[in-house]
């Protein structure tokens, strides 16, 4: 083993790229530092309401993942710290960094929020971006992670002036320090993650849409206005507190702006827009929305149906104009925007409140990060990389993740973060799990005889303690049968009450313990911990909520929420009397990886996997490697594929730890994660039993034959743009050329949008004018969609002469063999344009062979026939099914950097589970009695994972054989829900941990008698 | 066996068992004391990991041991952290409901509702409401003596 490589990545910014680069790192065996300027991880995405386009609470889904970083045993997490320096070489980094002080003591404070409640100063919060105050010790949100408060020195009385004094005074704990100092640290790292993130385009040099009007809001605002703990508790309102009835979003601010020199497309906003006229329209059907648009960009997987969702479900309007102003009544107080209408007049039309669509800019302080760092960035500031390393920045060992890198939506960034950590981790392979670290703990204790029962009732400073009368619980939990002993806690949470409870469990011999404080969803893993640092087995532990279930919601009546609160600890005790010790189950696995699928995406993700020390499988249906991109010849950024693809090809094929099999077909798949059984065919018919531990399905995507659209199939000159990507190589002639955009997608058989037409048709037009200048090119298009940092190409096919026209999908273009006809949506005129040669951009379209290979991993498809992934937005390149993941056009078309980053990603995921030693099952699963089971099946029918099977064993009884069938559970696929045990007549079916016993132990005792009659 | 429908007190507090799921409806009920949606002090909660969990046994226990109703919550249909478990659920409570005519309980007693993770609001909303509805009920008939 090298020992001058560092086991380690110092992974920057504690966005959503940031967290999730370091929970695949720490996953896969390696150290994390996550650093993050500001005082709690979440980023941007944690101001965020809903996403896009599922609407999904923005907060839900991020949160479990905030408190999974927080709580990984190899994720150290330096918030409200910056980066000073990055010395040394790939393998072998030095960062310095600076943990600003909070002037609170982080192993204090318990976020409890006494000191704010008590703080007199309010200033202007940046997490509500200005709209609400905040004071001046505060928690950024109250999801904050770490939850610990943060003085900000520059508004604090005390530190100001010397006075006040009060957060001081009013902490319990003592957490305060008005003396604290900055620290500089030096940590050690092989690779380096940069994901700063962005900066949100700020409006206040465009005074032409008046920012400063209260009523004039940017999108980030919006998000804040519409959110639940945002300033007015999601009613959404305007300044003079009435409800708006009209709303318009002006699109671009801050992007595709020639002015600004913000030339490229911030590629989320129209999104944004179409999601935010929606929610506004959910909380108030009888608001008007109005989206100022120049086109609608809804190129992502799920976007174009949401978009036309928002249009015509919800009569959203889209207006195809970019107002130049804003206008203000001052007498009315009113909004008006004066705008083209699409037949060329003049309207003016008021608005409650207007809503500017800010773009995605380069910060500041990811500049200056990439200056630290030594990186190379693009004209607009952000991190420069190419197409076939989206994810590797000049300088080797740093890698770039995120918005840091180019404007993107969070499945993106998701996805660049994940690739970032795979490309990391194959840096440090040699180093893997050296600066690892497992938490070490005592023998367990048995647990025999009567159950010795400790009680905790948590106070939570005044949460609990202010409603619920707290040494009354902890008295009556002393009457209650086995319980050894009842103490309360001002915080059980916190550090030291941590101890107390351990040397409780010494001190009585405690087999069991409860802890009444809040929900266990977020605290049950931590006194878990502290129960088995004691000795105790975890599954010994029950936490009952008397925080969000009972103080929070019976404010005003203390008698009911103290009387709840008994009751809610009897059951509580009555349950954790019945609990068992639980253990998961060690299951064996393999560790390498088959990868489906041998185009780019597939290559990427089998070179990442190798390159992470695991052996692949990849297996490709056609003779050759490459897949789609041999029909491309040429690249966005004007270099011949060739030139990405011969070199990879290379090293898949040399790489020693990649066996290709070309020419084969996938027909069999059995098992489950770690141990997956399969058969693959070759084209003599040959088959071989394969097994692998992994998945990643790279199926690819074609190009739609448009037979039946505009003409093809009728004249020769009509060809698709991979016909013309072939002919740009060879012998062409054309001098007329119409390109139509759509051709077969966006419609009734195929609502979707394929996303790299626009950006192919651009790329292939001024590959033509540069042949030829003289050649006259028109692209027939419905919206433009070069988002990104594409949209220069745009600009400079207009610059070149292409001339772009607007057709509207109630008038097709009409195609002759020699003419085009096509009326104008922009003009309002009907055009006549002569054509040699006329390409149809086709859409990208599942192979049909998905099907097939869907059931085979108990996958699921969309309903265009594509992989669809677990979630949307956070888990993009996962399947539920564990052990299986997506990458490339097989999970929706893309552009190949997104494929090659996705295909690291996959690899990445993979990486967390082929770096284990063994799997293990949950503990939480089902059992089963074969004493008591009949074979009945019941269970194996209600089973969702296939996790249940019948099988036929010879039993013998009284000298007799007889067949029998008996069901069994394979831990490695049962998830835990207990379906099987309420389908089970016979009670041979239990649920580990919601066991019948222990579900009515807390059934019986919801009541009590009057008069004790028990 | 008519239910005594004689003056029920204002003060009356019904009792209700509430099983919750660990992915959605508990997350809600924690949702609600986070936005601090004050309800009645009536419901008591078991949590599951899955409403599919929850057994009949489970609900007649809780209408014997003296509950005035059982509100049984999950995930919406759609949105089961285990796939489908919600639609068992569904496919059980109208069967329970069915039940619960023969042991002469009025059908409210026992109720079903979806309520998301995100859904504090709307959790609050739930036990009001059908806190309000019991309350019209009054007592269980099936409530023991001596039960407070």
């Amino acid at each position: 083993m090298k020992t001058d490589i560092t086991g380690a990545v110092a992974v920057v910014g504690g966005g959503i790229a940031g967290v999730q680069a370091s929970l695949d790192l720490a996953n896969s065996g390696y150290k994390v530092y996550l650093i993050e300027s500001g005082p709690t991880i979440g980023g941007k995405m944690a101001q965020l309401d809903k996403t896009f386009p599922t609407s999904d609470c923005a907060a839900c889904i991020l949160s479990p993942k905030l408190v999974e970083a927080s709580r990984h045993p190899n994720i150290e997490l330096l918030t409200y710290s910056e980066v000073l320096a990055i010395d040394g070489v790939a393998g072998d980094f030095t960062v310095k960094i600076k943990k600003k002080s909070r002037y609170v003591d982080e192993t204090k404070c318990t976020g409890c929020g006494d000191c704010i409640e008590k703080c007199p100063k309010k200033v202007s919060d940046g997490f509500n971006e200005g709209l609400a105050p905040r004071k001046a010790i505060y928690l950024s949100f109250p999801q904050a992670v770490p939850r610990i408060m943060t003085i900000d020195p520059e508004n604090c009385i005390y530190l100001s002036k010397g006075k006040c004094g009060n957060c001081a005074k009013v902490c319990k704990r003592g957490a305060i320090d008005y003396a604290q100092k900055d620290q500089k640290l030096s940590l050690k790292a092989g690779a380096v993650i940069l994901a700063a993130g962005f900066e949100a385009f700020n409006p206040k040099g465009l005074e032409a849409y008046r920012p400063e009007h209260p009523d004039v809001v940017t999108s980030l605002q919006f998000e804040r206005l519409l959110n639940a703990s945002g300033p007015y508790h999601g009613h959404l309102q305007t300044s003079k507190g009435t409800e708006p009835k009209k709303i318009a979003f002006i699109q671009c601010v801050g992007s595709r702006n020639q002015k600004l020199s913000k030339k490229y497309c911030s590629s989320v906003c129209c999104m944004y827009a179409v999601k935010q006229a929606v929610i506004a329209k959910e909380h108030d059907p009888e608001i008007e929305c109005a989206i100022f648009n120049i086109d609608i960009r809804a190129f992502g997987k799920g976007f174009e149906e949401f978009y036309q969702r928002a249009r015509n479900e919800k009569k959203v309007r889209f207006i195809r104009s970019r107002p130049s102003c804003v206008e203000a009544n001052p007498l009315k107080g009113e909004l008006r925007i004066p705008y083209e209408n699409e037949d060329g007049s003049i309207a003016h039309e008021e608005f409650d409140m207007v809503v500017l669509s800010i773009g995605i800019g380069a910060s500041e302080s990811g500049k200056e990060l990439a200056r630290l760092a030594g990186v190379g960035l693009t004209g607009a500031g952000f991190i420069n990389t190419s197409i076939e390393n989206p994810m590797s920045t000049n300088r080797p060992g740093i890698f770039a993740a995120g918005a840091v890198q180019g404007p993107k939506d969070i499945p993106d960034t998701v996805a660049q973060a994940s690739g970032a950590a795979a490309k990391a981790g194959a840096l440090l392979s040699p180093a893997r799990g050296t600066l690892e670290s497992k938490k070490e703990f005592p023998p367990e204790k048995a647990v025999a005889g009567e159950p010795k029962v400790g009680v905790v009732v948590c106070q939570c400073g005044t949460n609990i303690g202010g409603f619920v009368n707290v040494p009354e619980v902890v008295s009556y939990a002393n009457t209650l049968k086995n319980v050894a002993v009842a103490r309360e806690e001002m915080y059980a949470c916190s550090e030291d009450a941590q101890e107390r409870i351990k040397e409780m469990i010494a001190e009585h011999g405690l087999n069991r313990v409860l802890v009444a404080s809040c929900t266990p969803r977020t605290h049950e893993p931590l006194f878990q911990e502290s129960c088995r640092a004691a000795g105790l087995n975890p599954y010994l532990f029950e936490l009952v909520n008397i925080r969000e279930h009972c103080s929070w919601i019976h404010q005003q009546e203390p008698e009911k929420a103290t009387e709840k609160a008994k009751d809610i600890v009897r059951m509580g005790v009555s349950r954790v009397r019945c609990l068992a010790p639980l253990y998961k189950q060690e299951l064996s696995l393999g560790h390498n990886a088959l990868v489906l699928g041998g185009g780019i995406s597939g290559l990427h993700a089998a070179l990442e996997i190798a390159e992470n020390e695991f052996e692949v499988l990849l297996v490709e249906k056609e003779p050759e490697l490459g897949g789609l991109l041999r029909d491309i010849t040429a690249l966005q950024d004007g270099r011949k594929t060739g030139k990405i693809l011969l070199p990879l090809l290379e090293k898949v094929r040399a790489h020693p730890l990649i066996t290709v099999m070309t020419g084969s077909e996938l027909i069999e798949v059995n098992g489950s994660v770690g141990n997956f059984k399969g058969r693959v065919r070759d084209r003599e018919d040959r088959e071989q039993e394969v097994s692998f531990a992994v998945a990643v399905l790279a199926t690819g995507a074609e190009e739609l034959s448009p037979a039946g659209y505009f003409s093809y199939g009728e004249f020769p000159n009509i060809i698709t743009q991979s016909e013309l990507e072939a002919e740009l190589e060879g012998d062409f002639k054309a001098k007329h050329v119409v390109m139509v955009q759509c051709a077969g997608s966006r419609n009734k058989e195929r609502p979707y949008c394929s996303r790299v037409c626009c950006i192919t048709a651009v790329k292939n037009a001024l590959r033509i004018k540069e042949r030829d200048p003289s050649v006259i090119v028109h692209v027939l298009y419905r919206e433009m969609r070069t988002y990104g940092a594409w949209e220069e190409l745009y600009s400079r096919a207009r610059a070149a002469g292409v001339r772009f026209i607007a057709y509207s999908d109630t008038r097709l273009p009409w195609i002759g063999e020699n003419e085009v006809r096509v009326y104008d949506e922009i003009t309002g005129f009907d055009l006549e344009i002569e054509a040699d040669l006329i390409v149809l951009s086709a859409p990208l379209v599942a192979p049909a062979s998905n099907r097939q290979i869907a059931p085979m991993f108990k996958v699921p498809l969309d309903s265009n026939g594509f992989f669809l992934e677990v979630h949307i937005k956070l888990r993009p390149v996962d399947f539920a099914t564990e052990g299986v993941f997506l990458c490339g056009t097989a999970q929706a078309p893309k552009l190949v950097d997104e494929s090659i980053a996705q295909a690291a990603a996959a690899a990445s995921r993979a990486c967390t589970i082929l770096s284990r030693k063994s799997l293990e099952s949950s503990a939480v699963i089902s059992k089963v009695d074969t004493e008591l089971c009949v074979g009945c099946g019941a269970c194996e029918k209600v089973c969702p994972y296939g996790a249940i099977s019948l099988t036929e064993v010879l039993l013998q009884k009284q000298g007799v054989f007889y067949k029998a069938k008996k069901s069994g559970i394979n831990p490695a696929l049962c998830k835990g829900c207990g379906a099987c045990a309420m389908s089970c007549p016979t009670g041979a079916l239990d649920q580990q941990h919601f066991k019948n016993d222990q579900l009515l132990a807390q059934v019986k005792d919801v009541f009590t008698y009057s008069e004790e009659v028990r | 066996m008519e239910p005594e429908k004689t003056e029920i007190s204002k003060s009356w507090e019904p009792r209700i068992v509430m099983f919750c799921c660990n992915w959605c409806s508990y997350a809600g009920a924690d949702g609600a004391g986070i936005g601090r949606f004050q309800q009645p002090a009536s419901m008591r909660i078991i949590r599951v990991m899955c409403s599919s969990r929850v057994d009949p046994v489970h609900v007649f226990s809780a209408f014997l041991e003296g509950a005035d109703a059982v509100l049984i919550t999950g995930c919406h249909l759609g949105d089961c952290h285990y796939i489908n478990g919600n639609e068992k659920t569904l496919v059980k409570f109208n069967f329970m409901r069915s039940m619960l005519k023969e042991l002469g309980l009025e059908e409210e007693r026992l109720q079903l509702n979806w309520i998301s993770a995100s859904e504090g609001e709307k959790f609050a909303e739930v036990v009001r409401m059908v806190t309000e509805q019991v309350r019209q009920l009054g007592p269980s008939v099936l409530k023991p003596e001596g039960v407070a």
